[in-house]
């Protein structure tokens, strides 16, 4: 069939996927989203101000009743620039998983814009990358401005810390992804907590606010199983200069994370939405 | 390839166990505007979802533009305009904006989309608004901007589900115009509805649909001249003096008993009026009115349209 | 024909009847209550689980961190750091769901769910609405606040009765918030970036700056009288000094005074908003 169309041949990645879900498309949602976050640029730019205030409350006044810590290299570090890499690894948590829960929830159910996308020749699998792409586009944009602040107060030890950039994306890509898959499950409101008591957790526990030797082995265990936990090392090695070949796994744990959440996520938007 | 625009033949919808479209045969020609004319729950936006390539035929075939909408959607959806039941205009931009981004969408260059979202302000009368957000606008506005970003890829077949439902007189009349203007141009329209006054105004041909079935098919004049009288008498009683329908039967060609009032199909209204008159009946009121789709819906299916 | 039906059908009367200030507050505080009743496991996790979790993360694990070397001690005035900060706590998470549930809730009732609508198309006030919500959101702080107290204990956080007044000192600032807060929702029409804006400018540096974490006289000086502006220091301090029995009655009464004029100003606020919103 030969009909004239504006749409592009789709090179063979998606075809693992059904067909027509995907007509290459993505970055109109990124040019949807850069529009409409005109209209909404306070909470555009609050989001980058959060862990610089926890960054400022937290490493003057809990600094005042740490000292210096241990950091992983061994030598010690100061405590804001223990907990700096752990909040930056936080941030690019939370601002992931909050777009790709919450604001992606509302869209789906609420304000049917993504039907109103599928009637257009953009498939769910536009939609998904296109609303990941602005998320990291976004988690970038506040990374770099942390990674600047931490610069400005002499909290990085190391050259090794402009890797942390694109560590944070990969970490945010993993969070929005599972985020992602996670809310074509959702029923309705209140299953956010689950949310919430996924991520509060995590940002608490998992040696964001101070190291791993606090706990107990099994408690260690436990925490070394969460991502954040993992993101958290990675940044911190970075930011610090602790730089060795283990840092791999870390990001392998990631990449699976990803591998894992943009297929359900994908799946499960073509199942919602093509009903 | 047949020239029909869209071409259904046993087309079937499955919700798990439960079948919303039972069959249906379809087939709506190029410049013609098709109906779908039914209450709630018939099947019509289902319909008109798997027309539309956003949900996929649990069975039968579906030819839209030629082309299968379970391979091809993109494909078909790049040349179709979609307004859907409910309005889902992007709340996060402006008037404009979403006439704008929308057509981009459609891999329309950003000129190009320029230009369209000017021309279909100017369309919709929306021009003075075209910077505002779209939520305080009334519903009237909204659906005529939804209308106009169904049409920013300039589409060959517009279907539209129920594009007046929750309007007011005046908003309607104002609709009903954009789309008689759109036929004009040639654009093949689609349009579902519970109102048969819209299907008689708007609608070349049209099916009449009930429980996932199609019932009946025609031009609103034959479908009337088919299944109804030329007139309709409209009787109410007090309780007290509320006749049995046998006693009415005899006088009229068909009488149709609803919870509120009586229905005699007749030929001549005001002759039929007079004898009911002389039999001594005391009716509340009496109407006379021709025949309309309402009344050939409640001869396929023995229910009121709209209930 | 209208003389016939009115033979038939008697006129109705209205059975309906309008209640008093306090009663019509009552009713709202009824309706909120019936809401609840069938969806409070939602709220479980904010408002007992949260402050749960940062009471073990700061209170147990961080408190393991930095027990033995003595700096804990001199800010603190002597007592352990789980014990300093689980009254802090206690006003803190009093604030928190006191600025969310007088946030998204409030726009829902003004424009989602429309209860107030529904509630005003009856006789009840504009005002008995917005200060019936606000009852409402504050016995809930109450309740829930009572539930944390019982998990403090369990962890060893509470060292006296007097954390009962802390209970109360932490629902009254939490109230007060709440009322400014609630005004404040009640003029917004699209929630856009206004709450977004609220909780990250205003209510999570309440939350760092206020003295609950860590005594405000680390902060650097040009801080501090951030602190002193925001009700949640205020609440803090009262909390503190009631649960570790160090009053200083000057200074409380200074507190006291400042949250009363808050929520003074507040309710005044919200019945305003109300009634300029409910009946335009
Ligand atoms: N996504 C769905 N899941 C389950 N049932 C559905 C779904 N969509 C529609 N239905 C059911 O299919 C029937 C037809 O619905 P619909 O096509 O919307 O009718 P209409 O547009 O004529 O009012 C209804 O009984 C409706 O409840
Ligand atoms: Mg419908």
């Amino acid at each position: 069939m030969s009909a004239p169309s504006a749409v592009p041949d789709v090179p063979l990645a998606p075809r693992l996927l059904p067909a027509g879900s995907y007509a290459g498309r993505a970055r109109m949602l990124l040019l949807r989203s850069a529009t409409a976050s005109r209209r909404t640029w306070l909470a555009f730019v609050s989001g980058f101000f959060e862990p610089i205030f926890y960054l400022l409350a937290m490493g003057q006044g809990l600094g005042s009743l740490v000292g210096e810590l241990p950091g992983p290299g061994g030598a010690s570090l100061s405590y804001a620039a223990f907990i700096a890499p752990g909040l930056l690894a936080a941030s690019a948590m939370n601002g992931a998983v909050f777009d790709s829960t919450y604001n992606v929830f509302f869209k789906l159910r609420y304000a049917r814009l993504y039907d109103a996308m599928l009637a257009t020749p953009l498939g769910p699998i536009d939609i998904a990358l296109g609303e990941i792409g602005w998320a990291l586009l976004r988690g970038g944009l506040y990374a770099t401005g942390f990674l600047s602040v931490m610069a400005a107060f002499g909290l990085i030890a190391s050259p090794w810390a402009l890797l942390a950039l694109p560590a944070a994306l990969v970490v945010a890509f993993a969070f929005g992804a599972i985020g992602m898959a996670a809310t074509s499950f959702m029923r309705s409101w209140q299953d956010f907590d689950l949310v919430t008591l996924a991520v509060l957790p995590m940002f608490l526990f998992a040696t964001t606010f101070y190291p791993l030797s606090v706990y107990p082995r099994w408690l260690q265990l436990v925490v070394e199983c969460l991502p954040l936990y993992h993101a958290v090392e990675l940044m911190r090695a970075l930011t610090t200069g602790a730089v060795h070949l283990g840092l791999l796994s870390h990001l392998g744990y990631f990449a699976v994370m990803i591998a894992v959440g943009v297929v359900l996520a994908s799946r499960r938007l073509d199942a919602l939405l093509l009903k | 390839m047949s020239d029909a625009l869209v071409q259904a033949r046993d087309l079937r919808k499955r919700f798990g166990a439960f079948e919303a479209v039972r069959g249906i045969d379809v087939d709506v020609a190029r410049g013609e505007v098709f109906g779908f004319l039914g209450p709630n729950g018939a099947g019509k936006s289902s319909t008109m979802r798997m027309i539309a390539c956003v949900s996929p035929r649990s069975g039968g075939s579906l030819q839209v533009l030629g082309m299968d909408p379970g391979s091809d959607g993109p494909r078909i959806r790049a040349r179709i305009g979609v307004v859907p039941q409910l309005d889902n205009l992007d709340t996060e931009l402006s008037v404009r904006e979403n006439l704008e981004i929308y057509g981009r969408y459609f891999g329309l260059s950003r000129r190009r989309v320029r230009a369209k979202a000017a021309e279909l302000l100017e369309f919709a009368q929306l021009t003075e608004r075209a910077e505002d957000p779209v939520e305080p606008l009334s519903g009237g506005m909204k659906r005529r901007l939804t209308i106009a970003r169904s049409l920013v890829n300039d589409p060959e077949l517009l279907l539209l589900d129920e594009p007046t439902t929750g309007l007011d007189p005046q908003a309607r009349h104002l609709l009903w115009d954009r789309l008689y203007r759109l036929k004009r141009e040639g654009v093949t329209q689609i349009v579902t509805t519970h109102y048969m006054d819209e299907a008689e105004q708007l609608c070349d041909r049209l099916v009449v649909m009930d429980d996932g079935l199609i019932v009946a098919e025609g031009s609103p004049v034959e479908l009337i001249e088919r299944y109804s009288t030329r007139e309709v008498l409209e009787l109410r009683f007090l309780p007290e003096h509320r006749p049995a329908a046998g006693e009415l039967a005899g006088l009229v060609e068909r009488v149709e008993e609803l919870p509120d009032r009586f229905l005699l199909y007749t030929a001549d209204g005001e002759r039929a009026q007079a004898e009911v008159a002389r039999s001594g009946l005391r009716p509340l009121s009496a109407l006379v009115r021709r025949s309309s789709l309402e009344d050939v819906f409640l001869r396929l299916t023995g229910r009121s349209l709209v209930d | 024909m209208a003389e016939v039906t009115a033979a038939v059908v008697p006129a109705p009367s209205a059975s309906g009847r309008v209640p008093g200030r306090a009663g019509g507050i009552g009713i709202v505080v009824e309706h909120h209550w019936r809401w609840y009743r069938r969806n409070w496991r939602a709220t479980v996790v904010s408002s007992v689980l949260q402050p749960l979790l940062f009471l073990l993360a700061f209170g147990v694990g961080f408190g393991a961190l930095v027990s033995g070397s003595g700096r804990v001690e001199v800010a603190t005035g002597g007592v352990g750091y789980l014990v300093w900060l689980a009254p802090a706590l206690l006003a803190m998470s009093a604030v928190q769901s006191a600025a969310f549930e007088s946030t998204y809730p409030v726009l829902s009732g003004f424009k989602w769910q429309r209860v107030y609508h529904a509630m005003a198309a009856g006789p009840l006030s504009a005002a008995q609405i917005g200060l019936g919500h606000l009852t409402w959101i504050a016995l809930k702080m109450f309740a829930s606040g009572a539930v944390y107290v019982i998990v403090i204990a369990v962890f060893g956080g509470v060292t006296g009765p007097g954390v009962a007044v802390s209970l109360v000192a932490a629902t009254f600032t939490g109230t007060a918030v709440a009322a400014l807060v609630m005004a404040f929702a009640a003029t917004v029409e699209n929630e856009g970036s206004a709450f977004t804006g609220l909780f990250r400018f205003v209510v999570i540096p309440m939350t760092l700056f206020s003295g609950t974490f860590f005594p405000v006289d680390r902060l650097p000086a040009v801080v501090r009288p951030l602190a002193w502006v925001s009700p949640l220091w205020h609440g803090t301090e009262l909390a503190r000094s009631a649960a570790l029995g160090r009053w200083q009655p000057l200074a409380a009464a200074g507190h006291v005074a400042f949250l009363l004029v808050l929520l003074v100003i507040g309710a005044v606020l919200v019945a305003r908003q109300f009634r300029r919103r409910l009946t335009p």
